[in-house]
């Protein structure tokens, strides 16, 4: 037997690994995190924390209860353990987050062979499993106060989804009311340039979403550039724009399928939101609904190759 | 310097290895003339050569010892003088086992006589230079050793090609070869250009040199005549392969399943250029090349080394393999085939021996998270990650119906995956056995 391996080229690897795009994610969702514990307390980090431990340690179980190698080494289940968190109200029970964590990565994940097979967003199936079934634990939300990490008016108060008026100023900062990850736009912005630059996402998918969902919103209020804005920084549109939509598993990988699909995103998200007078939050929805016809649209959009040429 | 268009896709190994450093300022050097060389028979695509020399024969360097098959073939000459000893057969880096000549070397350098330089190149017609080009076994040495000949006689091609697109770039990490060739002989490479242009009939040729080699640009530029146009290219892998050479030089895209003919460009190699040159005016066969010795060796450099040598004897001239070697491999790191031993001898496909260490190992692979990344490295605009999941569930002609015979290998895919999947090595079978089904 030679010493020497013999293997099919290449034999120089990118230094790119799922974990380090993983981690990637973490640190991108990190400003947005901090900036939820300090409008919202100490309630939100500790919901961080219970969230991001029980969808590891449920990954953990399962690989182990199914004899699978423990596959949580990769940093996935501490995203959607983060990504769930962010998705909730500071003033939901702690065992929610935890219910939420085991459904994202058992039910939804797990279940279906893990990372890369999972048909919907494990963190959103489950926040809207949650929205479904504990309906005002998950639409009572704290008023922000920056800096008072002792704990907050628990009073509930409107997001500007649910008609409550703020400034543009209080829009882009996040001292509204509104889940734990998904008030402080300008970190989330931050976190999404960080991905951008990383060139973990694609700006398709986010492009797409947030411009059809602008564009409805110009027609629909005669072209009311205020509305448009507020529109755009309320609720979890930038969250889910740039975190949730542009998940590899649940959306389309090709170039034309992202635009597709993040057209269909803004689309959902402007029927939803301004066709139905409703107080809660349809962001999620739209792309659980998108998630659903991503290998459809795959399917149809397959790569043109490079030698592909009119006879 | 003129801005060209470049494909889409690609991959930048070059930041990660960064290996041509090692090599690309050392002048090349000549290596010491070995004591025995074994000369494969098979060193070109198509037909092996017929052996025609026996134990006991003297032979002389530049003599034919092996007679080409048929149209697409090329002889084999004797890169020594001396006895043959045997003739036998030996393993090649591909792991393919050929007849083989091995020579003693008498250390004379005795030429043949069937080689003497040309008293009049100017008088020679194109099909002389397509006879001697034949006849000198001159086959394109960036890798694919595709005979010369066949590729210049383009008597019976239509629509006549009215490009030649000449391959400077070297895109492969670590190899020097062709780089260290063009800052040291210019000439000889547009001289070689203007008897390919001669023998096509082609008035238009474009040299293609990656930006990352100023100096070999500059020579160029410098020894560049009428008709030849050298062009700077952005580095980004694989800008060699020719597909997306044509491209970047013509605009042009070679239709799937086509040769660059099907769009009227010719491709050759710089190293393949200066070897027309050395066979048209000084009659010499190929009986050696230029080989890039790097990666975990004592010395790295450029060695001129005789067709036929042992890779042992290669390892002995530049101080011997540091630790730590986990693979030998014959060319790129991209597109390079390893070997598992020292035994194999140089043919004329050998532009780079690169002993690898641990780092060349692939790590163990986890799950397809579906990223894109493969897709969008790929510069054929294939999907790697569906093919390889498809060959995984044993679906070959799926993979086929997805493009897989239109993948040129480049690895680019399997290189960009972070789950670090053999995707290439899965669109391999797929051609391999879902080709067959499909034929």
């Amino acid at each position: 037997m030679s010493k020497y391996v013999v293997s099919c080229s290449p034999h120089l690897r990118d230094n790119v690994s799922t974990r380090s795009i993983m981690q990637d994610v973490c640190i991108a969702m990190l400003p947005a995190c901090i900036a939820g514990v300090l409008f919202f307390g100490y309630r939100a980090a500790i919901i961080l924390v219970l969230s991001v431990a029980a969808a590891v340690l449920s990954e953990k179980f399962y690989c182990k209860a199914a004899h699978i190698k423990d596959t949580t080494g990769d940093f996935s289940a501490v995203v959607t353990g983060m990504l769930l968190a962010m998705n909730l109200s500071s003033t939901v029970p702690y065992w929610m987050p935890v219910v939420g964590s085991i459904i994202a990565i058992l039910l939804v994940k797990m279940i279906f062979g893990g990372i890369g097979q999972n048909f919907m967003n494990p963190a959103l199936a489950a926040r809207a499993i949650l929205a479904l079934s504990w309906a005002t634990a998950m639409n009572t939300f704290a008023t922000p106060a920056f800096g008072n990490l002792a704990g907050v008016d628990t009073i509930a108060s409107a997001t500007p989804i649910a008609g409550g008026s703020y400034t543009m100023t209080q829009l882009l900062l996040g001292n509204i009311p509104g889940t734990i990850g998904e008030t402080c736009k300008i970190a989330l912005l931050a976190g999404a340039a960080y991905l951008l630059y990383r060139q973990v996402i694609s700006w398709h998918i986010p492009v797409a979403f947030i411009a059809s969902f602008a564009v409805c919103c110009l027609i629909w209020s005669g072209f009311d550039m205020n509305v448009v804005l507020t529109q755009l920084l309320s609720g979890g549109l930038i969250l889910g724009a740039f975190f949730m939509a542009t998940d590899y598993s649940t959306s389309p990988a090709t170039t034309k399928g992202k635009i597709i699909f993040g057209l269909g995103c803004g689309l959902l998200l402007f029927v939803f939101r301004c066709c139905k007078k409703t107080p809660a939050e349809w962001c999620s929805f739209a792309i659980l609904l998108m998630n659903v016809v991503s290998p459809l649209i795959e399917r149809v959009t397959g790569n043109k190759s490079f030698g592909e040429v009119k006879k | 310097m003129a801005t060209t268009q470049t494909f889409g896709g690609g991959v930048h190994p070059h930041e990660i290895g960064n290996g041509k450093n090692a090599t690309n300022s050392q002048p090349i050097v000549n290596a010491a003339a070995p004591a025995r060389v074994t000369i494969a028979m098979s060193q070109h695509l198509g037909a092996p050569a017929a052996c025609c020399v026996k134990v006991g024969d003297v032979v002389n360097m530049g003599q034919v010892i092996g007679e080409a098959q048929g149209a697409i073939s090329a002889p084999v000459h004797a890169s020594v003088s001396g006895k043959v000893v045997a003739v036998s057969t030996c393993v090649l880096a591909s792991g393919k086992s050929v007849p083989a000549v091995v020579i003693d070397n008498d250390y004379e350098d005795r030429w043949d006589e069937s080689v003497k330089a040309c008293e009049n190149v100017d008088a020679l017609s194109a099909q002389d230079i397509v006879d001697i080009a034949r006849s000198c076994g001159v086959v394109g040495l960036g890798g694919a050793t595709f005979p010369t000949a066949v590729k210049l006689n383009t008597a019976s091609l239509d629509p006549k090609p009215d490009t030649l697109v000449i391959n400077g770039s070297e895109c492969e990490p670590y190899l020097t070869s062709d780089h260290r060739l063009m800052v040291e002989c210019a000439e000889q490479i547009i001289d070689g250009i203007r008897f390919a242009m001669k023998a096509t009939g082609v008035s238009c040729a474009k040299v293609g040199i990656e930006n990352n080699k100023p100096d070999a640009i500059e020579a160029m530029k410098a020894a560049a005549t009428d008709g030849i146009e050298i062009v700077a290219l952005p580095a980004k892998y694989p800008q060699g392969y020719e597909k997306m050479l044509i491209y970047a030089l013509t605009g042009r895209r070679v239709p799937n399943g086509k040769l660059p003919s099907a769009v009227q460009c010719i491709v050759m190699n710089v190293a393949t250029c200066a070897s027309l040159s050395d066979a048209v005016r000084k009659g010499q066969p190929v009986i050696d090349r230029i080989v890039t010795v790097a990666g975990r060796v004592a010395n790295p450099c450029n060695l001129r080394v005789r067709i036929g040598v042992p890779l042992l004897d290669v390892i002995d001239q530049v101080g011997g393999m540091t630790d730590g070697v986990r693979k030998l491999i014959c060319g790129g790191p991209m597109m390079g085939k390893t070997m598992s031993t020292l035994n194999t001898p140089i043919t004329k496909n050998f532009s780079a021996f690169l002993p690898l260490g641990e780092e060349s190992v692939s790590a163990e692979e986890s799950a397809c998270i579906r990223c894109g990344r493969c897709m969008r490295a790929c510069p054929m605009g294939l999907m790697p990650a569906k093919m390889d999941a498809l060959v995984r569930h044993g679906d070959y002609a799926g993979a086929i119906a997805l493009g897989a015979l239109n993948c040129m290998e480049c690895g680019s895919c399997t290189y960009s995956c972070p789950a670090k999947r053999e995707l290439l090595q899965a669109i391999k079978v797929a051609k391999c056995i879902g080709g067959n089904i499909k034929a």
